[in-house]
């Protein structure tokens, strides 16, 4: 039977069901969660629970499992995987003290690579709902994660992008454009990644295989991915398919990846059959997953839990296949799970503060669908302070609008505001990369050049009735 | 252009002609770094159009006088007004739960219906505002002749179930719809969530065996029909062959594929990938 959590204010004494009621209630408010019927009645009720959470000591959550042990395959894993000496550090303290202590000086970027292991999802989540959104990006600035295929992802003052030019046919040339649009822009270090309109197979390898052609022909040091489900990347494999990265949309609970078609073997067999490709020259990370709030209680398999906890346990999921990316897609749900820019806000600082702290290589997909209330000023303002964050990566698309998804998301012209913003630069690599192939004047100052540059200029020649350069 | 783009505030993309191939707005150019003042403000249009398409309400009566002028169906007259259980348009967004459910007084009045023990019909077909009262003011009247031309001149004989119009509906209320309506199969119309270029598009869902608390996995779903998209004819034909599929298996959703759509699509520019050619 789950143990109930008390807490007196005053003359008055606040009961909450269990672990999982306390989190619900501690978490700020969001529609998501009073969808799910687990928010905090009042505003009063919810920061009670915080303080009630402030009480708790961390080691609760080795012994409280939010979902049963025996029920659930993601529990047993972040279970069976939590390394007690990288907790002793951090072992004797409150979920309250663990804030203080994650933002006092002792929590430097060496003693929190030392921790991290210690961490669990449920302790991550507990310390993020206690937090102010500045605490949110300081802590997140001191983590350090870094991860390599092609390039090196994630070092301090970097930022990078996701290329993704996707098409609501996949059209062959209607991508090609996309490409040469966002390169010429200076993005595309993390990956270029294209999530097909027409999902199977032989599409997705004819995708690959396109990627591929470009990425060897201009030399770039990137990697590609098409975004299909992992069954599929694994069938790719086996007929021969350049495939760089593993894709795959995860959650937070077994039944959620159930309901997406996959379970942490198959994640394993994937992972496996793309390392034995050898396909990167400077690292071996070869899974991109995507998470994002709401998502299992979309699948009607949240057990109770606020949404925020559910997604921070994917990344448990994540974190144990050494992903090269990890990207939380925060507005894409729509306005049932995140209602506004400031939900929609608070989500993104969380979800990177929270996987950064459990040492996933954390990027946000920074955008908003048309019904929900949010714009690209609420985008401009999460973008600028997930730069701050230090955030491993964003997309990067043509003038913010996915014509294939149908929403809205960082375009490449965002990518190079926050670079000349905030003084970021891409993945070394691939920023010696634009300078010589003269496709930015100076990489230093984030200016890109106004000629095209000669290799790109000979494929546009190419053409039929268009010249390159009128 | 001048001789010289350094010249300008705004440099110009020379790879801007590539347009011609895609709908993705690249070759912008940029003011320093950013989006120039023309290409910023097309886009807040395209938004603010996207954004009140979401919040403009249904003119039903409108709605009902363009469909009951349809020939194909004077039969399934009069129209039946139904209302989910959402109160208004930010409750709607809140809660898709109550959006699938319809409210007490429109199951009364389908319910009087039932009370005359009228036999199955073949087909409900039930036209829903969903997340775009423009695509559904616009496109459904439209498409439902060119279905009704479609459903005639088949083989087989169809007969529909009363046409009913639903304010603040998902596309799950269909199935409430339906099975009230005692009909074998039910086709939901819908506004669809409005893309930045496409405020206007409509959403087609039909379900075999219409009940309370089906998945989207029952479900087949045709989407992006408007004059700018699937055409109103090319749905219809499409929307016909998973309707014989669908009555011939006696099933819909996962385990009924839209065969037209297995293809690898090469370019439809019959040009291959330019930056490696």
């Amino acid at each position: 039977m789950a143990k109930a959590y008390h807490y007196t204010l005053g003359s008055q004494c606040y009961r909450f069901k269990n672990l999982a009621d306390l989190m619900a209630k501690a978490t700020p408010a969001r529609s998501g969660d009073r969808l799910a019927g687990v928010i905090a009645e009042s505003a009063e009720e919810r920061v009670v629970a915080q303080m009630a959470l402030a009480e708790l000591p961390l080691a609760t959550f080795l012994e409280d499992h939010l979902i049963p042990y025996e029920q659930d395959e993601i529990t047993r894993l972040i279970i069976d995987t939590h390394d007690n000496q990288a907790f002793a550090p951090i072992s004797h303290l409150t979920v309250g003290d663990f804030r203080n202590w994650l933002l006092s000086d002792l929590a430097t970027p060496e003693m929190l690579t030392r921790v991290k292991a210690g961490i669990t999802p449920e302790m991550a989540a507990a310390v993020s709902k206690l937090m102010r959104n500045q605490d949110l990006i300081l802590v997140a600035r001191k983590c350090r994660v870094t991860t390599a295929f092609r390039n090196t992802i994630g070092l301090p003052g970097r930022l990078s992008t996701r290329l993704q030019p996707n098409h609501p046919t996949d059209d062959v040339t209607g991508i090609a454009a996309s490409i040469l649009d966002g390169l010429l822009y200076g993005n595309g270090d993390a990956v270029i990644g294209i999530n097909p309109a027409t999902d199977n197979v032989a599409q997705s390898i004819k995708l690959m295989t396109l990627m591929d052609e470009v990425i060897q022909k201009y030399q770039i040091p990137t990697q590609s991915c098409v975004l299909t489900h992992v069954t599929n990347t694994l069938e790719a494999i086996e007929q021969g398919a350049p495939v760089d990265l593993v894709f795959q949309s995860i959650g937070g609970t077994q039944a959620t990846n159930d309901s997406f078609g996959f379970n942490l073997g198959v994640l394993a067999e994937a992972q496996d059959a793309a390392k034995s490709l050898k396909r990167g020259t400077v690292g071996d990370n070869v899974m991109y997953f995507e998470t994002g709030q709401g998502s299992v209680l979309s699948a009607n398999a949240h057990h109770g839990l606020d949404q925020q906890t559910c997604e921070v346990r994917a990344y448990a999921v994540a974190r144990h296949f050494d992903p090269l990316l990890v990207n939380t897609v925060v507005g894409f749900i729509g306005p049932e799970y995140l209602f506004d820019g400031k939900q929609i806000i608070r989500a993104g600082l969380e979800d990177h503060f929270c996987g950064k702290l459990l040492g996933v290589p954390m990027g946000c997909d920074i955008c908003y669908t048309n019904h929900a209330d949010a714009d690209q000023n609420d985008m401009d303002n999460l973008l600028t302070l997930l730069g701050v964050a230090g955030c491993t990566f964003i997309m990067g698309i043509p003038g913010s609008d996915d014509i294939m998804l149908n929403y809205q998301t960082t375009s490449f012209h965002d990518a190079l505001y926050a670079r000349r913003a905030l003084d970021l630069s891409p993945a070394p690599e691939f920023e010696r990369w634009l300078g010589e192939m003269a496709i930015f004047d100076d990489v230093a100052k984030h200016a890109p050049s106004s000629v095209l540059p000669g290799s790109f200029a000979r494929s546009l020649a190419n053409l039929p009735a268009t010249g390159a350069n009128q | 252009m001048t001789d010289n783009p350094l010249d300008q505030a705004v440099t110009d993309n020379p790879w801007h002609h590539l347009r011609q191939f895609t709908d993705a707005r690249i070759g912008l150019g940029r003011a320093g770094i950013s989006l120039p003042t023309a290409c910023s403000l097309e886009f807040q249009l395209a938004h603010a159009r996207a954004q009140d398409a979401v919040h403009l309400p249904l003119d039903v009566d409108v709605l009902c006088q363009d469909l009951e002028a349809l020939d194909g169906l004077s039969a399934s007259l009069p129209i039946k007004r139904l209302h989910s259980r959402v109160p208004d348009r930010f409750t709607y967004l809140q809660r898709p739960d109550w959006g699938r459910r319809l409210d007490e007084a429109s199951v009364q009045r389908l319910r009087a219906e039932d009370a005359a023990a009228q036999p199955a019909f073949d087909l409900a077909i039930t036209v829903v505002d969903g997340l775009s009262s423009l695509a559904v003011q616009q496109n459904a009247a439209p498409f439902l002749a060119a279905l009704t031309r479609v459903l005639a001149d088949d083989d087989q004989v169809w007969s529909l179930a009363p046409l009913s119009v639903v304010e603040q509906g998902r596309v799950a209320i269909g199935d409430e719809v339906g099975e009230l309506l005692n009909a074998r199969a039910v086709l939901v119309l819908i506004g669809e969530r409005p893309g930045l270029s496409s405020p206007d598009s409509l959403g087609l869902y039909m379900t075999w065996g219409p009940a309370v608390g089906l998945t989207d996995a029952y479900r087949n779903c045709i989407s992006n029909i408007r004059p700018a998209g699937l055409a109103f004819d090319d749905a219809s034909r499409r929307l016909l062959y998973l309707l014989r599929e669908s009555r011939a298996k006696g099933l819909s959703g996962v385990n009924l594929k839209d065969r037209t759509q297995d293809d690898v699509i090469e370019s439809s520019q019959g040009i291959r990938n330019f930056l490696i050619s």
